[in-house]
């Protein structure tokens, strides 16, 4: 059984944060979850799906986060407690709906977890969506640890249930995936009745209709909520401070960056002139609070990660009190005290710290640290991220690689968002030349697509990925079929949303707890839009390139390829291999070939390298996974596979 | 809670390796295995786009008194077990100090620049001498041989396990070992990881 259902009361568990964020919910008594993937927020859904027949819940992986949002939201109006989890771009695409469903509010607890990734670790962007929170007017709360992350998922259900709004908490890699002990709270019984309530007076909050409008009064009433939360944060226990009274220093903070803060201070044995004054409920903020603990100092450093929303919020409230506090010194990112890009870390937090207090002696690079920065710089070298050994995308774009430079007249690849985004990089022939948010890429195709007119007469393709197909791909490929873009869509199918660990989409027969569902066909979709389709395996190469060369050549509409090969990282292939891979070492005859070590210096398999004894290829029987492809690229037939028994 | 000892309040354990080396398989048995001997542990680690086939590191915090942050100060490592050994040195040039213990694993994985031609991968007597220069003490092993031996690999995270187990330094046993990896893996599987954690455990038993 799942950990996640433990019913020891006050027993320790080991949890990572989105597993905490999960019990968190469990004991709230969660009914319904959506979301769809993102590093670092996936595993939230995945342990509800677990243990989603025990507690009965509905739980799905949705095509894309709006309509997560949606699905969460529908189950708040029929009175249930549910849950919508997101990466931080997930919210841009699901803020539309937040911004009415922020105006017409909830009924049963209706809370959406934001995990974000300062220093973009497993993303394309550093986005920070706590300025949702003070734009659509929405109360923020941000766990500082695992326990946290758990205590205050459960609490948000009650915040949203008595303010009849949606509760934002945000997570951030650094805590949905570190891991630490929590010490289990009560699991809230399986329960929930559903029934949407419509039939009451049209403003009635719990019996009325639920729609943003009339504007004024919906929008007076969410200030009014906003108000509320205020007075509930003040006297939140989750808000905490350390320190002496009068500190000379006082650093406000949240979420991972308070245990950075809380290490750097004892690090630098400071905690008798260094006040760390905690904030959970960073929008709106405690005003009584932070006005008491300004009083008491007249230096502040705030400290969190990517955009100075903190920072700015304190300045304004700074601002307002300055006539009963006096006007204090405030330090963060915006003078450059701290970085103003990237994750922060214990060091970056003592630097800064060191920096305001003028006399702290930051420990400099030693003589030792400086001599293994050196011994690191000159002997461990780079590693790029590449494809997987086995993976399709290696096959595939190198077959897209050669048919645009067969073509010869520049034609270029729109990228998105998956793994195949690395295919700016070498291990993708550095094929993709734009890269934005998900279906992008079919959009800007669409774009490029019209130019003909002005002259443009490059060659344009996109790519996308099966579940990106789904989640943004379709309304970019109605527009470019409707206006008869001159374009091809390869659709990189690898049967699952990869990337963030295999979760089913649309076109898989399964759903998030492995039932069969219904699916639906790629290519009859692309078919029914308007578009001409051709389908590949892409681990035959010349298949693959001779069928896209057609697509290239044949300018009329919307194109589609779509390239199947499961995922090698998947369940059902992985640690399979299709063909034990051998080099005859007569037949490579390296330099001298004159293929200028063709497999090893541009296919890159990690499968493959290159002997520095023999000077000849050789196959990494650790690393290749036997997909076979390197058989078909060898100029002389070196590259042997045998059909693995 | 019974007490123990700690060499050093965080005791900070870092495992590092390349993407799919089961690294962060490796932290989360060990870390699981410390709480149910009633410590506090914290686990910092990447993964995500960022494991496919670049350095990944996990970052153990051990203490009897609470949280720390995932990721550990520049410079305060305690002990580093490497699954694959240029890893070794990598980290030690931001987390390494005069009284850091390494435990690596000698088989290397070449990064895709250096299958390319363009970056050098140096011999292992030369990493050898880097990390017995840096390090107060070193040990090897070449746990992707023996996991080959054993039927696979992917032991090879099993036996560095093990081995840190058999160190001694941590309160590490057979038993935790053996409750925690049940949980993740199959029932026909777990007798041939207790040899591979048997077989690693008994490398450097009681060493430090």
């Amino acid at each position: 059984m799942s950990k996640l259902q433990n019913e020891t009361e006050g027993m320790v568990c080991l949890f990572m944060g989105n597993e905490a964020i999960a019990r968190g919910a469990l004991e709230a008594g969660v009914n319904v979850a959506a979301a769809y993937p993102g590093t670092p927020s996936s595993e939230i859904l995945e342990n509800l799906a677990r243990v989603a027949v025990e507690r009965n819940l509905y739980v799905e992986w949705s095509a894309n986060e709006k309509v997560a949002l949606e699905v969460a939201a529908a189950a708040s109006f029929a009175g249930l407690r549910a849950l919508c989890s997101l990466k931080q771009n997930g919210v841009n695409v699901a803020s539309d709906f937040l911004l009415h469903l922020a105006a017409s509010g909830t009924r049963g607890g209706l809370v959406l977890v934001l995990c974000e990734d300062p220093g973009a670790l497993s993303s394309v962007n550093e986005g920070d969506s706590r300025h949702f929170a003070r734009m659509l007017e929405l109360p923020l709360l941000e766990p500082g640890d695992f326990q946290e992350a758990k205590d205050l998922t459960a609490w948000a259900f009650q915040l949203s249930e008595e303010l009849k709004t949606l509760v934002m908490v945000r997570s951030v890699t650094r805590l949905s995936h570190a891991s630490g002990n929590v010490t289990l709270g009560k699991l809230a019984l399986p329960s929930g009745q559903a029934e949407f309530r419509c039939d009451g007076f049209i403003l009635d909050p719990l019996e009325g209709a639920v729609a943003s409008a009339p504007v004024l009064y919906k929008h007076a009433l969410q200030q009014e909520k906003i108000r509320k939360a205020k007075e509930i944060f003040e006297g939140s226990p989750f808000n905490t401070y350390h320190g002496p009274a009068c500190p000379e220093l006082l650093v406000i903070t949240g979420s991972a960056c308070s245990l950075y803060c809380r290490e750097a201070i004892e690090i630098l044995g400071l905690q008798d002139r260094v006040g760390l004054l905690k904030l959970t409920t960073t929008w709106p903020l405690p005003s009584d609070l932070i006005k008491k603990h300004l009083a008491q100092t007249e230096k502040v450093l705030v400290v969190e990660e990517v955009i100075p929303f903190l920072e700015e919020n304190l300045k304004v409230l700074g601002a307002e009190l300055a006539k009963e506090v006096g006007c204090k010194a405030f330090f963060g990112k915006r003078d450059g005290v701290l970085p103003s890009v990237g994750e922060l870390n214990p060091d970056l937090v003592m630097t800064a710290i060191g920096k305001v207090l003028g006399d702290v002696a930051c420990p400099g690079p030693s003589e030792y640290q400086r001599k293994a920065q050196s011994k690191a710089l000159s002997l461990a070298p780079t590693r790029e991220q590449t494809f997987c050994p086995g993976c399709p995308h290696r096959a595939s774009f190198f077959s897209i690689y050669k048919a645009v430079e067969l073509d010869g007249r520049r034609g270029f690849v729109c990228g998105d968002i998956g793994c195949y985004t690395m295919a700016m990089f070498p291990c993708g022939f550095g094929t993709l030349k734009t890269l934005h948010s998900m279906g992008s890429g079919l959009g800007l195709a669409s774009g490029f697509g019209r130019l003909g007119q002005f002259g443009f007469r490059q060659p344009v393709l996109a790519v996308c990925g099966d579940s990106t197909f789904f989640h943004a791909a379709i309304p970019a490929l109605i527009n470019a079929v409707h206006h008869r873009a001159d374009i091809v869509l390869i659709i990189l199918d690898n049967s699952g949303t990869a990337m963030t660990g295999f979760q089913p989409h649309p076109g898989l027969g399964i759903d998030a707890l492995g039932e069969p569902v219904p699916k639906i066909d790629i290519a009859l979709v692309c078919r029914s839009i308007g578009a001409r389709v051709e389908s590949a395996d892409p681990f035959d190469l010349d298949e693959t390139t001779r069928k896209l060369s057609e697509l290239i050549e044949d300018g009329e509409g919307p194109r589609v390829l779509i390239l199947r090969q499961i995922c090698a990282l998947s369940p059902e292939k992985k640690g399979k291999k299709r063909y034990e891979m051998t080099v005859d070492e007569s037949l490579c005859i390296s330099e001298k070939c004159g293929c200028n070590r063709f497999c090893t210096r541009s296919f890159r398999c990690p499968g493959l390298f290159n002997d520095r004894m023999t000077g000849k290829a050789k196959i990494d029987e650790v690393v290749c996974a036997g997909c076979g492809v390197c058989i078909s690229i060898c100029p002389v037939s070196a590259i042997k596979g045998k059909e693995a028994a | 809670m019974r007490e123990i000892g700690l060499r050093k309040d965080p005791y900070n354990l870092i495992i590092a390796g390349v993407g799919g080396q089961g690294n962060v398989l490796a932290s989360k048995i060990l870390a699981g295995m410390l709480v149910q001997e009633g410590l506090w542990v914290t686990v910092g680690e990447s993964f995500g786009v960022s494991q496919r086939g670049g350095s990944v590191m996990s970052h153990l915090r051990i203490s009897t008194r609470s949280f720390f942050s995932p990721q550990i100060p520049g410079g305060k490592a305690d002990l580093v077990v490497t699954l694959e050994p240029v890893e070794a040195i990598r980290v030690l040039g931001r987390y390494g100090n005069q009284e850091v213990k390494v435990l690596t694993n000698t088989r290397p994985i070449y990064p895709a620049g250096v299958i390319a031609g363009q970056l050098s991968y140096p011999a292992l007597e030369e990493i050898k001498d880097a990390l017995e220069d840096l390090a107060a003490k070193v040990w090897y092993i070449e746990a992707t041989r023996a996991a080959l031996e054993l039927g696979s690999p992917i032991l090879s995270n099993v036996i560095m396990m093990g081995a840190t187990a058999g160190l001694g330094e941590l309160p590490l046993s057979r038993e935790g070992f053996r409750r925690n990896i049940e949980e993740v893996i199959t029932r026909d599987k777990v007798d041939l990881n207790m040899k591979a954690f048997d077989l690693g455990f008994s490398c450097f038993k009681g060493e430090v």
